[in-house]
């Protein structure tokens, strides 16, 4: 029997289209920092489930698309 | 059955008799031997034949990653539209010259190659890439492969390209997106299990020192292949080595051999501060470390990569540090500019050294490089910025006492000397890459 499964999603910024608007990280400080050079540092864990919303919508308000929400399957 | 010798420096590098470069494809074959591909497209037992010996040979990829290319192979087999094989001799490392080697001494070993895996994956094209400043590896291979064509002796439709000759311009993405007429820059690739494709076709991209290992193994097969090097990577491969030795230029050896043999193959010269392995975003080994097997996962254990088998043998007496400001400022240069943390993060980092290597630095200099190589690691769309990183690291590491030295005005007496490394001429662009190939 397969363990049961869920999902979770984890953010990556997609390199290329981020121009260092930095709206992410007025969304969603908690899991978005600024690098010296303005371009958003995240880190690939997964995002807990109450900040699921804002990292929604911090994706949906990038003007260059740039910050990805990735589903990743965790076992749980 | 193979006559060649196992002597490591005669597989790919074997002399053909009377030729000294671009042998014709007669002296070629009287050398290398006959390769019999299948006369039927569908020839299926073959293919699978060659697949497992591919796979059973254990060959790592020469490009740099060192994917094992029986693995790459089976990824393209199962995909719908017809794929094309592309040959990527474009050797951006300014240290590396064994894939223009390669291509003069050996043109038609690549292209044996090339049809080899071909055939396998069903392949309709196969296209080769040689940037536009290497004039005589391209003459070369353009030769051999009008040969092939006048002899009909090519299977497949073959070209070849010139893309511009920049340092990111042979990363995969890249040279695919030029030959989609669109300019050679680096893509983000979020699942690297989705094939890159030319137009509608997977594109199966392979370096073409990893061709003409292929073009042997479908000879002599992969009990022979293994009959060289270590049991996690086979066979022999091809080295540039330059710096303090008194014979620079490439060998061929044995995979796991000593760094500090094919230093002395090559005509060490001098007491060593450090060696520079894999490239210019490789690593410097301590000269205590030099007895580390020329192989990936020796290699790996001591911080560094084999990369595309570069040596760079720097005496005791020049400046690590000067030239670790070097390369880093040559290598922010040659950033195609996409990704923030590459374009921004590889000049400050390049602006620390120059400091530290002039000793004007303050004393928060070796902190702050650090910090920002720990900013700037994996955060592009390619791996240009974290070569850049792990090298500088390194030279942190293995110029330490020097390093603290500069950072407290005392720079050594090396740092106005001449550099041992090789850059190619400032290009006459700030950027890469305006593309697009040529029909």
């Amino acid at each position: 029997m397969s363990p049961s499964r869920g999902v979770a999603v984890r953010l990556r910024v997609d390199p290329v289209a981020c121009d260092a608007y930095g709206y992410c990280a007025e969304l969603l400080p908690e899991r978005v920092t600024l690098d010296e050079w303005g371009y958003p540092v995240v880190d690939g864990t997964p995002v807990e489930p109450s900040l699921v919303d804002l990292a929604t919508r911090a994706a949906a308000e990038c003007p260059r698309r740039a910050l990805l929400l990735e589903e990743v399957r965790v076992a749980g | 059955m193979s006559t060649l010798t196992l002597d490591a420096a005669g597989r790919l590098l074997a002399s053909v008799p009377g030729w000294a470069d671009s042998p014709p494809l007669a002296a070629h074959l009287a050398t290398h031997g006959a390769l019999s591909l299948p006369s039927g497209r569908d020839d299926g037992r073959w293919r699978l034949g060659m697949l497992a010996a591919i796979g059973e040979s254990g060959l790592l990829g020469r490009g740099g990653a060192g994917f094992p290319a029986g693995a790459k192979w089976d990824a393209f087999r199962t995909s719908g539209r017809r794929p094309i094989v592309v040959v990527n001799a474009m050797e951006g490392e300014p240290a590396s010259a064994k894939d223009r080697v390669l291509l003069s001494s050996a043109p038609h070993l690549v292209l044996d190659g090339a049809e080899v895996a071909a055939t396998v994956i069903g392949a309709s094209e196969i296209v080769v890439c040689v940037a536009d400043d290497s004039g005589a590896a391209a003459s070369s291979v353009e030769a051999a492969v009008a040969e092939r064509r006048r002899a009909r002796a090519s299977r497949f439709p073959v070209t070849v390209q010139r893309p511009p000759g920049r340092y990111v311009t042979g990363e995969e993405s890249a040279l695919v997106s030029w030959l989609n007429d669109r300019p050679a820059l680096p893509a983000l690739r979020v699942d690297k299990s989705v094939p890159l494709r030319v137009g509608r076709r997977p594109a199966m991209v392979h370096n073409a020192e990893t061709l003409s290992q292929v073009a042997l193994i479908a000879r002599h097969g992969p009990a022979w292949f293994r009959l060289l090097g270590t049991p996690e990577a086979p066979g022999s491969t091809l080295v540039t080595v330059t710096g303090a030795v008194g014979l620079p230029g490439v060998l061929e050896v044995e995979l796991g051999t000593p760094v500090i043999d094919i230093l002395e193959r090559a005509g060490l010269q001098a007491a060593l501060s450090g060696v520079l392995v894999g490239g210019y975003g490789g690593a410097w080994l301590d000269p205590a470390e030099l007895g580390t097997p020329f192989a990936p996962g020796p290699l790996a254990a001591v911080g560094a990569t084999q990369g595309v088998g570069i040596l760079v043998a720097l005496p005791v007496g020049a400046c690590g540090i000067a030239e670790t400001a070097r390369i880093a400022r040559y290598m922010a240069g040659e950033s195609a500019g996409q990704c923030g943390p590459c374009a921004f993060g590889l000049p400050a980092i390049a602006d620390d050294l120059e400091q530290l290597w002039a000793g004007r630095a303050d004393a928060s200099s070796i902190d702050r490089i650090n910090h920002r190589s720990d900013t700037v690691d994996g955060r592009g769309a390619c791996r240009h910025p974290d070569g850049v990183v792990r090298l500088v690291r390194s030279a942190l590491a293995v110029f330490g006492d020097d390093a603290r030295a500069h950072a407290e005005g005392r720079p050594c007496a090396g740092n106005a000397g001449p550099t041992v490394l090789a850059f190619p001429a400032t290009p006459p662009t700030g950027r890469p890459v305006a593309g697009g190939r040529s029909s």
